[in-house]
């Protein structure tokens, strides 16, 4: 997969008429050239992707097509900068893990309420998040111009929280912070938990066949899908608070350059293994920090990483199909949603 | 309310809804086929930007053409993972909606210059219709338009007719309800969706043409700002019935517009809540429905 897009982005750039040698050397600057690419770059930047591809892999495994790590981390974000900007709740020692608790509840809620929609009035998730991420940039963008508006009420953002409420950096003369850990952290756990728990069985059951888990392994289908919809948005929330506290230090409304929508592609790449999304998390985490550098250095405008990641998703679906989410193929029509909506017995 | 705004919200309303009956009748077309296509917004994107470099090439006429190209050409990226290749339909959808975003943003800093410089075109003049034109407060917002507007306007109950009166489009509505029955009864369904989503594929790069030829007269990177993902919203909205998705389009827009009224009576209510509220109401909206109506044809299961 590596070689495949080592080969495919310079094909890309001569494609598109830019110099692919320059373009490749900064790429590969910008990422792994040195040590403090790779920390300050790559790690930084895989840092947000890992925990929203853990977060969009935890959904699919549970069947819920959760397209909405992007507002859940937004959400998380807001929350984390609404509670660091308190004032001694900024300063207090325990800060940033409050900032991080909050963080995680923000984008659990917010996914909480596609969850709801889906269990309790069938609304497709895959509407219903998208939806509900306008909303949150929506919220985001009233909260920097209204409530958490820095003190001069110029810029349309929020003032920068407290050094304490900031998480530690890891590495010396580097931008690698605690939250790169948190992250690894949280992949182990949940890998532990969908491999050795019943919860975790629960859940993979749930997303291979909901109809046999519900009749043969009387697994209540609709608890399960929504607490795991909710943990996944849960996490996408503690990404958007790492990212507050970790690196930004402020809410503003371009917090996010998409993060939500590359956990996709990191989860797809990662066959929605947990442990998995660390490697493809960090590979997505190069590929962005080179890209900074390729248009920094090169003149190639970063955006070509969405061709690369799209045509990732691409190929990947296409010459490797996932076993969940087979219900969304067209063949003999069945439904899209339907098939993977549990079925009430009353 | 005075006459004046009252035309200004007319026109705002719209505004927003051209666009979206163009886009949502094509994604009504290809859910009914039994098929989603969440890369909408890439089609919308996609067809915005086949349309500036068609339109700075030979004139809007021409731009239209080359939107409704750029829109086809996306669609046939989906139809190809998803008809051709077996892949997963909601994937392949947000795949294709990345790459229309990674592939005009890319093309246009590479065509029209690194800082994208403003690129301005002559927006498609208005067509006044006689007599209609004339009518108090709502003529002009809805009479003096560009002809494609009177083509969005004309797709709706044209999807209707099409879906109700024709041959065609009966078979497409079987394939949606019961693709077995439907290849028993010799039916090519493999075909029938393809054109469904080729047509959805013009329809939504039509859609995206409007936003550059029509209002903006210029194109902005991600300018498509969720119009397709408001679209699907719409057909689900208007429970896959084409002049449902029509009323849906419009009551969309009209609260949309309501922030213009916000606006101009000096409440003292935020632009950014203002904005949300179509998305929450359409949320609302979604919620009502969806424990009471009955399974749309195109996701009903087969037993």
């Amino acid at each position: 997969m590596l070689g495949g897009v080592v080969v495919l982005i310079p094909i890309l750039l001569a494609a598109l008429g830019f110099d692919a040698e320059a373009g490749m050397l900064a790429l590969f600057r910008g990422s792994l050239g040195s040590s403090y690419a790779i920390a300050s770059g790559t790690l930084v930047r895989a840092t947000p992707v890992i925990l929203t591809g853990l977060s969009v892999a935890l959904a699919f495994r549970a069947g819920v097509f959760n397209i909405g790590a992007e507002g859940q981390l937004l959400a998380g974000a807001a929350a984390a900068a609404g509670i660091s900007l308190i004032p001694g709740v900024g300063s207090s020692y325990a800060s940033s893990w409050i900032a991080l608790l909050a963080g995680a509840c923000a984008g659990g809620a917010w996914a909480g309420i596609a969850a709801l929609l889906r269990a309790r009035f069938r609304v497709l998730e895959v509407i219903s998040t998208i939806l509900l991420n306008f909303v949150a940039l929506d919220l985001v963008g009233y909260l920097v111009r209204g409530p958490l508006q820095e003190s001069q009420h110029i810029y349309p953002q929020s003032a920068t929280i407290a050094m304490a409420a900031r998480l530690p950096r890891i590495l010396p003369a580097s931008r690698l912070h605690a939250g790169f850990g948190i992250a690894i952290a949280a992949a182990s756990v949940a890998w532990w938990i969908l491999r050795f728990t019943a919860a975790g069985f629960r859940l993979r059951a749930v997303g291979a066949n909901p109809d046999a888990a519900q009749v043969a392994g009387e697994i209540d289908v609709v608890r399960t899908t929504s607490r795991a919809f909710i943990l996944s948005g849960a996490i996408a929330g503690l990404a958007g608070a790492i990212e507050l506290t970790g690196v930004t230090f402020a809410l503003y409304e371009n917090i996010s350059p998409g993060y939500g929508y590359t956990g996709i592609a990191v989860a797809l790449l990662a066959r929605l293994d947990p442990l998995a999304v660390v490697a493809s998390g960090m590979l997505f985490g190069a590929l962005e920090a080179g890209a900074s550098a390729m248009q920094r250095d090169a003149g190639v405008p970063s955006v070509v990483v969405s061709i690369v990641e799209a045509m990732i998703i691409l190929g990947l679906i296409v010459a490797w199909p996932l076993e969940v989410g087979a219900a969304s193929k067209p063949s003999e029509g069945v439904a899209p949603s339907e098939s993977r909506e549990p079925e009430l017995n009353t | 309310m005075s006459g004046t705004l009252a035309s200004a919200l007319a026109e705002a309303t719209i505004r927003t809804a051209t666009p979206l009956f163009l886009a949502a009748s094509g994604e009504l077309l290809v859910e009914r086929a039994g098929l989603i296509n969440i890369g909408l917004e890439g089609v919308i994107l996609g067809g915005a930007f086949g349309a500036l470099v068609g339109a700075t090439h030979g004139g809007n006429a021409f731009g239209y053409a080359t939107g409704a190209a750029a829109g086809i050409l996306i669609m046939l990226v989906f139809a190809a993972a998803t008809l051709g290749m077996g892949a997963d339909q909601i994937i392949t959808g947000t795949a294709i909606t990345l790459l229309a975003l990674g592939a005009t943003g890319t093309l246009y800093r590479t065509l029209y210059g690194a800082s994208g410089a403003a690129l301005s075109i002559q927006t498609s003049t208005p067509l006044a219709i006689p007599l209609l034109a004339r009518l108090p407060v709502v003529g002009v917002a809805l009479f003096a338009q560009p002809a494609v507007t009177y083509f969005a306007y004309a797709v709706v109950p044209l999807t209707w007719w099409w879906f109700k009166k024709t041959h065609a489009g009966l078979a497409l509505r079987a394939i949606g309800e019961n693709p077995a029955a439907a290849i028993a009864a010799g039916i090519p369904v493999r075909r029938y969706r393809l054109v469904a989503t080729i047509v959805a594929g013009a329809l939504g790069g039509i859609a995206g043409s409007v936003l550059v030829l029509a209002q903006a007269g210029t194109f902005v990177e991600g300018m498509s700002a969720g119009r397709g993902f408001i679209a699907i919203a719409i057909v689900v909205l208007g429970r896959w019935k084409p002049i449902g998705v029509g009323l849906a389009a419009l009551l969309f827009a009209a609260t949309t517009s309501l922030q213009y009224l916000a606006q101009a009576t000096g409440f003292d209510i935020p632009y950014q809540l203002v904005l949300a509220l179509p998305y929450v109401l359409t949320l609302a909206a979604l919620a009502g429905i969806g424990g009471r109506a009955t399974p749309p044809a195109t996701l009903a299961r087969i037993e």
